[in-house]
């Protein structure tokens, strides 16, 4: 393939690989100044998964995401405003502040939803590939998952069902290494890609900091699982580069610093492949400085709209329960004899 | 007397019982260098080496199954379930499994395991993190349940469930976790099924369990203000329930709020007040009260979630309209 016959769609890799640099750069900075509520686990450091993964999706396939969610929403194809809004609770978020970080789902755009239980969503994936299935619409799930979630036996459950049924749906582990405080050699037994071959699913590895490699593989894959090949399971070597969660600072007892400063120097995903788009002609440093600093400004732009906006009014804390308002008893905290 | 927090309490006891009895041992996720999310365990796996102060994969139905079988068979675990949220995962394990083995086995098996674990709101963690789940495994025959307000009560509650020969399931608050209070240096253990009446009144009784119990404190404390004298009551252990207590306090106040964090639905306020309007129906001057959480999953934003937990002034309102006589929808 030609490199530069892509040119759109290569910018269009680093670009949104940048948005969600943009957008977990701002979150850290929320939370560092007491102006986010809870906790965020940021993607920082993974983009590669996320972009190179989506950009091979359409607006109707479907993924289902994690509590380290942002970079799967933004691969998706959501909009910053209503993340940050989501992200500060606020009602113009994309679940009306009632999710927030760990659960924002963008119904518009096919993710299914962030989920606060790890492997929580493995079922949900492959429900939505059998659903596709029964109903012809071509559409193709992508399952993201850390290598912690590789602990739950749903997944094995799940993985099993969808080999059995050839579904359409890519099982995509980002193994980043540890899970919370603990590495992965600790947590998980054996040959992490046998575990789905066992299932006589077709299983791939490939380096989560290359986004050509990642999209290129998810290309074939997710074609080939529109036509009935699938379940595929992919392995995708990562490094997240914050703590498990944005007030995890302290970590030098779980995990080495010059580890983390050689994956940050060395396996930058953004840099590398910017390296590459000038190596090969595609665009020149300038373009690459002009499309970081586009995406920070839009970032900026929507964390203050986010900050400005308003919080939902408190009659929509007992909307949403049921499709069918008045279903919940009526009786709030308050005594409802009173 | 010093005081400690409620973190520095449930390790002591958890320290203090494995250097006395060497058959016991904990598992769960991130509890050995990390010392668990909240830092409750730091410090046990540098004493007890990391054979009895166990890391697991997250394997949540798997290690509690684990348990239960290191239960039946001469060990006496202690599960770490990072969230109280998780239960769900392993429901079938302790529901299924660890609760019905006594029984179903004429009383030949026995597995005496702690599952520790945590309840609460508040904390801005949204609907998969947040929830006090305490009712669903009390309502299990088999299973113990002890909520402790206190650091006091985190470590006299925690020794006993260590010690008791059925499975018990401990919720500590995640907000407490940093709370201090006087624990005294000498060993001491609560026993299951005694309430301990934290204020004495005339007027209310306040039936408040672990998160509620500061809040119902609060209350009382805003309503002496205005004269009226409410007595709170903490029942400690919701399996057994100490009824006696409850109820002597009900016969001589004439009125009760039951306060409990969690759902508002098939709760644990719902059977605390039934079994007061069961007992003490001839005592009563108005009909018991409720606060819980509302029948909502936890909302992220702060605006709605902090609408969804009983406060001091929630009790105080209906404190003040019980005593009013202000009845409403009561037939
Ligand atoms: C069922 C369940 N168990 C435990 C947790 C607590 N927890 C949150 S994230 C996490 C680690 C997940 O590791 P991994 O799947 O590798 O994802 P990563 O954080 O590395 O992206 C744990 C244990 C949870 N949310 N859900
Ligand atoms: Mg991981």
């Amino acid at each position: 393939m030609n490199a530069s016959d892509n040119t759109a769609e290569y910018l269009r890799l680093y670009e949104q690989m940048a948005r969600i640099r943009a957008f977990e750069d701002n979150a850290n900075q929320l939370y560092l100044s007491a102006k986010m509520p809870g906790l965020t686990h940021m993607y920082t450091g993974q983009e590669a998964v996320a972009v190179g993964l989506c950009e091979a999706l359409e607006t109707t396939d479907h993924i289902t995401s994690t509590h380290r969610g942002h970079g799967h929403c933004v691969a998706k194809g959501a909009h910053f405003k209503e993340m940050f809004c989501e992200l500060l609770g606020k009602a113009e978020g994309y679940c009306r502040g009632k999710g927030g970080s760990m659960h924002i789902a963008d119904q518009a755009n096919g993710n299914l939803g962030a989920n606060a239980i790890v492997g929580g969503s493995a079922g949900i994936a492959t429900g939505a590939a059998l659903s596709a299935k029964r109903l012809g619409t071509g559409a193709v799930t992508v399952c993201f998952f850390g290598d912690g979630a590789l602990g739950q036996g749903l997944l094995y459950e799940v993985m099993n069902m969808a080999a059995l049924w050839k579904l359409p749906v890519v099982y995509a582990c980002e193994n980043n290494h540890y899970g919370e405080y603990t590495r992965t050699e600790e947590m998980a037994a054996g040959d992490l890609c046998a575990r789905a071959a066992a299932f006589g699913i077709e299983t791939h590895q490939v380096d989560g900091q290359d986004v050509l490699a990642v999209n290129r593989l998810a290309r074939d894959l997710v074609a080939r699982a529109r036509k009935g090949e699938g379940p595929f399971f992919v392995l995708l070597d990562t490094y997240r580069w914050h703590g498990h969660h944005v007030g995890d600072i302290n970590r030098a007892y779980y995990r080495p610093k010059d580890e983390e400063a050689l994956w940050k120097e060395t396996r930058d995903p953004i840099l590398n492949f910017g390296k590459w788009l000038e190596g090969e002609g595609i665009a020149d440093a300038d373009a690459l400085v002009e499309i970081g600093e586009r995406v920070r400004r839009e970032a900026a732009e929507a964390v203050a709209y986010a900050e400005a906006a308003a919080y939902p009014p408190a009659h929509e804390v007992d909307m949403h329960v049921y499709a069918t308002p008045g279903t919940a008893d009526r009786g709030r905290k308050e005594l409802d004899h009173a | 007397m010093r005081e400690i927090t409620l973190a520095k309490a449930v390790n002591e006891a958890i320290a203090e019982e494995m250097r006395r009895d060497p058959t016991i041992f904990l598992l769960g996720e991130d509890v050995a260098e990390a010392g668990t999310p909240f830092k409750v365990l730091s410090g046990l796996v540098e004493e007890f080496g990391p054979e009895r102060i166990v890391d697991t994969p997250i394997s949540e139905p798997g290690f509690v199954g684990i348990a239960v079988g290191a239960a039946l068979t001469g060990s006496r675990p202690i599960v770490d379930l990072m969230f109280g949220d998780f239960l769900f995962l392993v429901m079938d394990q302790l529901c299924n499994q660890a609760a019905k083995a006594r029984y179903m086995s004429g009383g030949k098996l026995n597995v005496p395991m702690v599952l520790r674990t945590n309840l609460g709101a508040t904390r801005r963690s949204a609907a998969q993190h947040s929830q006090s789940l305490h009712a669903l495994v009390a309502h299990i025959p088999g299973l113990k349940v002890a909520l402790p307000s206190s650091a006091y009560e985190a470590k006299g509650l925690m020794k006993t469930a260590i010690r008791d020969n059925d499975p018990v399931v401990i919720f500590e608050d995640k907000l407490m976790y940093q709370d201090k209070a006087p624990v005294p240096e000498e060993e001491y253990l609560i026993p299951f099924g005694e309430a301990a009446i934290l204020r004495a009144g005339r007027d209310v009784t306040l039936v408040a369990t672990s998160s509620m119990v500061q809040v119902s404190l609060a209350a009382a404390e805003i309503l002496a203000r205005e004269g009226v004298s409410a007595e709170v009551v903490d029942p400690r252990t919701i399996v057994p329930l100490d009824e006696d207590t409850i109820l002597a306090s009900v016969r001589k106040t004439s009125r009760a709020i039951v306060v409990d964090e969690g759902h508002r639905s098939y709760g644990v306020s719902a059977e605390i007040a039934a079994r007061i309007s069961e007992k003490a129906f001839y005592h009563l001057d108005a009909p018991v009260a409720r606060l819980a959480a509302m029948d909502v999953p936890v909302p992220f934003s702060p605006a709605l979630e902090d609408l969804t937990v009983p406060t001091a002034d929630d009790v105080v309102a209906a404190a003040r309209r019980m005593l009013r006589g202000e009845v409403r929808d009561a037939a």
